[in-house]
């Protein structure tokens, strides 16, 4: 008994809810009596929360801001798209799940190795360098696509895409966040996890205690953006046409809202911002018709303002406090802090989360030996 | 007769026309207790940061144990052997006091665990995990910290940090290591069982030091040897109490 209250059951929480909302829509799935408005909701949620937990893995992680996580995205949609189609017209119908799969594994792969080339720079550039090359490969990615010849991508009318069966896409796409959520979360709570939150803090003390920053780095990086070109697969497989404006700048910032919104370097946040997100857009895609469409962009802009100055403003310092999620907690149950459990290294008592601002504004002083420019000039 | 732990030929650096460091020449004994003294300015941090690949030394090379390390990068570096303090704390803020230790572990040979290992949660992983957080603790219990191993770094007093440093700069298991003024910022109580820990440290990790420092009773109680810096260059080397009276060194430091 006292071995079932030892195992720590907030750290499983996210996967127990995922795993039942799964086989709860998947029942319904299955005997396809869910409706369209349902499914179409639940793949967008899929696909928000795989990029929102990524992203959080570079943002929130390792500290770097990152606004092109769309442009993997859109690797991994147009890839996969195109692997759909080709497959689809050799092997025909009835291998739909196959031809998913092998999608998702070139979507992945093709993101990653352009994580991999946009992890090269980030090596030298940090804080707002390198969040203004990470924006805009993002754009450069989207144009790319747009304006290769017609026969390749389809041009700017957009690449022809499988629909996959919507009363089942979902239930792949849940499993799918399930097992990001896992890959990362397991990569996070270990050795290497470690390392990358050691980089965050201190990037000069995590060199001189001997972590390879370089390979850290860029490994982040290709992690993140293969999940993002998963993300972007099983978008791809919602549509009939990936079509290249979907993936524009105003995406990489919705996602970068998500993370931020559910705090930066927890993976429970981010999907329930990611949910949330997702579910307020639908609504407001309903309310909201004609000219007053333009509005919707209108609630990144405020929920991003809002939380800055939420987090930030003196004057709200004991409303904070009070309202913060830890000491209702700490109120409701008996919690001694004082008491020392012998768990040191166990994860759900270690805060990860950073505050917005320590990544949102880095700055770099001109005369610090590590800056890009200084170096460049020492090999001269 | 000890082995060299770390040898300094001819070491110096020059930003643009300044004259950093010039002509440093030094040896470090085996387990010895060597003390880098000097007013500000003097360029003792400067010498740190070119023995732990901060900067490039523009001339002059130094070897550790007989290996030359002139030039190589900061973590290559600290795997060969030296590992280092800094002057303005530098700890992992954001993460407890036995994951900052165990950060320092990271790259130990035993501890060896890949990406996938972690990533599939494979026996490995876990069993790697309870080796280091046991080192950790055993790091922890040498400078004193055991008790507070799971408050944030942060929010540990100031002297507390600088011991926090010290324990993960010995976590990466290093032959030479270089303190950059430890006893900053202490009262004399807390300055006095630095000392001890010091000198334990020395002798449990079979660890060389080598250390900056500005308090004179610190360096005299505990170093064996002394090289004293002015403006970039040395103005005495040898046994601490010879060291400090010579007449050039006493001028340096009270003028006339």
């Amino acid at each position: 008994m006292s071995k079932f209250r030892n195992v720590k059951w907030k750290q499983y929480v996210a996967y127990l809810l995922l795993i039942a909302a799964t086989c709860y829509f998947g029942f319904f799935g299955l005997q396809r009596s869910l409706d369209r408005i349902t499914t179409i909701l639940l793949e967008k949620a899929a696909v928000a929360m795989i990029l929102a937990v990524s992203l959080n893995l570079v943002v929130g992680f390792l500290g770097e801001l990152s606004l092109g996580h769309a442009g993997f995205m859109c690797v991994g949609a147009y890839l996969g798209a195109k692997t759909a189609v080709a497959l689809t017209a050799s092997m025909g119908p009835g291998n739909e799940l196959v031809i998913l799969l092998i999608s998702l594994l070139v979507g992945g792969v093709a993101a990653a190795v352009c994580g991999v080339v946009i992890g090269l720079p980030a090596l030298r550039l940090r804080g707002d360098y390198l969040a203004i090359v990470t924006l805009a490969f993002g754009e450069i990615v989207r144009s790319i696509f747009e304006n290769l010849p017609d026969e390749m991508f389809g041009g700017s009318l957009g690449q022809q895409a499988v629909r996959y069966i919507r009363h089942h896409l979902f239930i792949i796409g849940f499993i799918l966040v399930i097992l990001t959520l896992a890959i990362i979360q397991n990569f996070i709570r270990s050795k290497h996890g470690r390392a990358v939150t050691s980089i965050r803090d201190s990037e000069i003390a995590a060199r001189a205690t001997g972590i390879n920053v370089t390979k850290y780095k860029l490994m982040v990086f290709t992690i993140s953006a293969f999940f993002a070109g998963i993300a972007g697969v099983l978008f791809s497989f919602t549509q009939n046409k990936v079509q290249p404006t979907t993936f524009d700048y105003n995406y990489s910032i919705e996602i970068l809202v998500m993370v931020v919104l559910g705090g930066m370097g927890s993976l429970n946040g981010s999907l329930i911002a990611a949910l949330l997100i997702t579910y307020l857009n639908e609504q407001l895609q309903i309310v909201l018709t004609g000219d007053l469409a333009v509005l919707r962009g209108l609630m990144y802009a405020l929920v991003m303002i809002l939380l800055v100055i939420y987090r930030n403003a003196p004057a709200l310092k004991v409303f904070r406090e009070k309202a913060s999620i830890k000491n209702l907690l700490a109120k409701l149950k008996t919690h001694d802090p004082s008491k020392i459990h012998d768990d040191e290294a166990s994860w759900d008592r270690v805060p990860t989360k950073i505050m917005v601002d320590e990544v949102l504004s880095v700055d770099i002083q001109p005369q610090s030996p590590y800056t890009p420019d200084k170096q460049w000039k020492e090999e001269k | 007769m000890a082995e060299t732990v770390l040898k300094i030929e001819n070491l110096g650096i020059s930003f643009g026309g300044l004259k950093a460091v010039q002509n440093l020449n030094l040896e470090i004994k085996e387990k010895q207790l060597y003390g880098l003294v000097g007013p500000n300015g003097a360029g003792k941090t400067t010498v740190f940061n070119m023995i732990t690949g901060v900067y490039k030394p523009t001339t002059g090379t130094f070897y550790l144990c007989g290996e030359n390390l002139t030039g190589k990068s900061q973590e290559t570096i600290n795997h060969k052997g030296i590992a280092r303090t800094f002057q303005n704390i530098r700890l992992f803020n954001n993460m407890t006091v036995i994951r900052n230790v165990m950060v320092g572990l990271h790259n130990q040979p035993e501890y060896k665990c890949g990406m996938f290992t972690s990533m599939l949660r494979l026996p490995r992983h876990f069993k790697v995990e309870k080796a280091m957080r046991q080192r950790a603790k055993e790091i922890l219990e040498v400078v004193g910290l055991l008790e507070e191993r799971n408050s944030l770094a942060c929010n540990l007093p100031y002297g507390k940090q600088r011991k926090l440093e010290i324990a993960r700069a010995l976590a990466t298991s290093p032959k030479l290591l270089c303190l950059d003024e430890p006893a900053a910022g202490m009262n004399p109580h807390e300055t006095q069982e630095l000392m001890d820990i010091i000198r334990l440290i020395r002798e449990q990790f079979n660890v060389t030091i080598l250390l900056i420092e500005h308090d004179m009773k610190f360096v005299s109680g505990l170093c064996d040897e002394l090289t004293v810096l002015n403006f970039g260059t040395v103005l005495a080397q040898g046994e601490t109490k010879e060291a400090l009276q010579d007449p050039e060194v006493i001028r340096a430091y009270i003028g006339g």
